[in-house]
């Protein structure tokens, strides 16, 4: 994983509540083994007039002019500004990978459904949660100036506005230091192979047929 | 010091390291693998040449993108057309062969979607950890198991780890007491409480279900009332262990042997909640408050009774509410205050983790049987849940009821659940549909999914809208829940 560096990143905003991961990346593009390339096929119902299938090459594809993110303006857009309960329904991990394939480093929003948010940090992507009121006032602001960038902060945990504003945000402590540090969780995990290995034990002990096989 | 949940024992008999930041290392028992959210994982472990950590934990089986009609399966995986599915369903076998993962592999009679075999397979154990790359997952919960869905990466995590890197949530109790009226089905339950509580009501929370009407379910029926907490924003739904627990898990090929069985259920016992227990919440449900449930929009929370009609969304005090209910209207292809019965139907599918089960089939016979499917439904389709399941509805004769109703009876798999293999909406179809998402496009591009239980999709084939199966003419159906 990639550490998590201080960056300056243009905004693109999603004015839409409760967007699910079958918005983010339809599950016709879950098919795929791999783990990258699923940046082009990001929104994929909205960014496209077309339905989109595997494999396909979208630059021949008639885009949406409407979607936000087909607007020259948001061209190269790193922080994705979005409403509440972001990244609700399925688990599908492919939900970040299209994020962060397609170029973003984060997204702010009011909340985010629980196992996106997992999955997010998991992957290098930093969710920052916002007051309802701090959101609508972005939203303001990003459509008011062309250009509009964010300077996210995630060692000081803060965003500061092209106007110089600071706005502090939360984040639990050690995703912030796996963010930063570029750690995997595995490696980390496996630090406590006899801490693990000892329950292992106590716990076949304490209860044997969690330990079974099929006859 | 008061008692402890059920969620908080669990939690407790499983945690392998507390960490001071806030997350824990718990320990997992079980851990299901399909063929959409493991190949990754896969070759995570291969890129970082770790091995998994004890292969007896896993069970694998495709279910996702399998096709279900006879004769594509009869070619096993050569019959998979789509080649991206194909290379799918062919990693999962490869990859357990490679590693000697148990699977049954797509002919197998125990094949089947993951959240069926599992507790069909005693493989769910009460008191067990379960976790699968699948958000459904929450399903297992219903043995008192605590069963999270899972990304890839941590799907990979736990292939290597044994472990699980987790937050531990806070708990509701959801209570639904009294008695389910004639016709209303777990479904129905589920979906009113979703209905009650919102998408995001849970979120952060493992809810358990709780109240006489839960405890009077069978196990399928809490199958499919926890296979939906996911649809009220919990990763985790539980529900205590009782004798209806331990009747179905009795000779099941991964269940305790003799000599473990006194032990294990004995220890099972002590699966439920502390009468002094402290919930950080608690939302009750009246049973018999509870009708036939159907839902209208494109998220689980919009859903009403089948007597209701679909709301206006300018009546809404919310004006993000009221956003969301005018554009999912547009997307429906529904009037405000349209009555639920006038909603005419293009498709219906009966099947999908949440009502595929042997007792959800018999619901759906019990309406089907001796009608027709209306001439403007285009497609009626009934897809059990696993081979076994199949089996033992054609050991019932159930297959032929609705051969002879004209529905379509098919092979095991999630199939238009999700709409990853063949079977699809049409752009404007309207389905009835006992899976558990209404999200755009989730049955297919432009499909309009409306969800309810087996029993209702049944009479909506025959009639062609939706009906309330309380009012048909004296056959079974009304006494379908039981069954
Ligand atoms: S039936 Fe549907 S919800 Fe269930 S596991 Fe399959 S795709 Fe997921």
């Amino acid at each position: 994983m990639k550490k998590f560096e201080r960056f300056e990143g243009v905004v693109a905003p999603l004015d839409r509540a409760n967007v699910d991961t079958d918005l983010i990346i339809p599950k016709q593009f879950l098919k795929s083994i791999k783990r990258t390339g699923f940046g082009v096929n990001l929104f994929d119902e909205l960014r496209y007039l077309d339905e989109g299938q595997p494999g396909q090459d979208c630059s021949q594809r008639p885009l949406n002019p409407d979607f936000v993110l087909n607007q020259p303006r948001f061209k190269g857009a790193e922080v994705l500004l979005a409403r509440r309960n972001f990244g609700c329904g399925s688990s599908r991990e492919h939900a970040p990978w299209a994020l962060e394939d397609f170029g973003f480093k984060v997204v702010i929003a009011p909340s985010f459904a629980d196992i996106f948010y997992n999955n997010s940090f998991k992957n290098g992507i930093l969710l920052i949660t916002f007051p309802e009121d701090v959101v609508d006032r972005l939203f303001t602001e990003v459509d008011a100036s062309e250009g509009y960038q964010l300077d996210v902060d995630l060692e000081n945990q803060r965003v500061i506005t092209p106007s110089g504003e600071i706005l502090e945000f939360d984040v639990d402590e050690f995703r912030k230091h796996c963010l930063l540090e570029g750690l995997d969780d595995i490696g980390l995990t496996l630090k406590d192979e006899d801490a693990i290995r000892a329950f292992e034990q106590k716990h076949k002990a304490a209860r044997p047929w969690l330990f079974r096989q099929s006859a | 010091m008061s008692g402890q949940t059920l969620y908080d024992k669990l939690w407790n008999q499983h945690l392998v390291k507390q960490r001071d930041d806030g997350t824990a290392l718990i320990y997992i028992d079980r851990q299901l693998l399909h063929e959409v959210t493991s190949p990754q994982a896969f070759e995570g472990l291969r890129l970082a040449n770790r091995k998994p950590w004890r292969l007896d934990a896993n069970l694998a089986t495709p279910d996702h993108n399998v096709p279900t009609t006879v004769k594509e399966r009869a070619e096993g995986n050569s019959g998979i057309k789509d080649s991206v599915s194909l290379i799918q369903v062919q990693t999962l076998d490869d990859n357990c062969l490679e590693y000697g993962i148990e699977e049954f592999k797509i002919n197998d009679p125990r094949q089947g979607i993951v959240h069926v075999v599992g507790p069909e397979q005693g493989a769910t154990l009460p008191g067990m950890t379960v976790v699968c790359g699948d958000s459904h997952t929450a399903t297992h919960g219903a043995f008192g198991a605590l069963a999270h869905g899972i990304g890839t990466s941590e799907v990979e995590h736990v292939m290597a780890t044994q472990c699980l890197l987790a937050q531990k949530m806070k708990n509701m109790q959801v209570r639904v007491e009294g008695e389910l009226g004639l016709g209303v089905t777990a479904k129905d339950v589920v979906l009113a409480i979703i209905g009650k509580i919102g998408t995001a009501g849970g979120t952060g929370y493992a809810i358990e279900f709780a109240g006489s009407a839960i405890a009077s379910l069978s196990m399928e029926g809490r199958m499919t009332v926890c296979n939906m907490a996911i649809e009220a924003g919990a990763r985790v739904g539980l529900i205590a262990v009782d004798d209806t627990t331990i009747d179905y898990l009795g000779k099941r090929p991964f269940a305790p042997t003799a000599e473990q069985w006194e032990a294990a259920v004995a220890d099972w016992r002590n699966l439920v909640s502390d009468d002094d227990a402290q919930f950080d919440k608690v939302v009750t449900l009246q049973a018999e408050e509870i009708e036939p449930q159907v839902s209208w929009g494109t998220s689980p929370e919009m859903v009403t009774g089948i007597s209701g009609q679909v709301p206006d969304p300018l009546a809404a005090l919310d004006e993000t509410v009221q956003r969301s209910h005018t554009r999912a209207l547009e997307y429906m292809g529904l009037q405000a205050n349209q009555k639920i019965t006038d909603i005419k139907l293009d498709k219906i599918f009966i099947g999908s983790c949440t009502n595929s089960r042997i007792e959800d089939l018999r619901e759906a016979a019990k309406v089907a049987k001796g009608n027709k499917v209306a001439d403007s439904i285009k497609l009626a389709m009934v897809v059990p849940g696993s081979g076994l399941v199949k089996r033992q509805a054609e050991a019932e004769g159930l297959d032929k009821i609705f051969i002879e109703a004209g529905f379509e009876w098919r092979e095991p798999g999630c199939s238009m659940c999700l709409a990853m293999n063949a079977d699809k909406l049409g752009a404007g179809e309207h389905c009835a549909s006992t899976s558990n998402r209404n999200f755009e496009g989730r049955q297919g591009y432009g499909g309009r999914t409306h969800l309810v239980s087996p029993a209702m999709a049944a009479a909506a084939a025959i009639a062609g809208h939706f009906v309330d199966v309380r009012s048909l003419p004296a056959n079974d159906a009304t006494h379908a829940q039981e069954a």
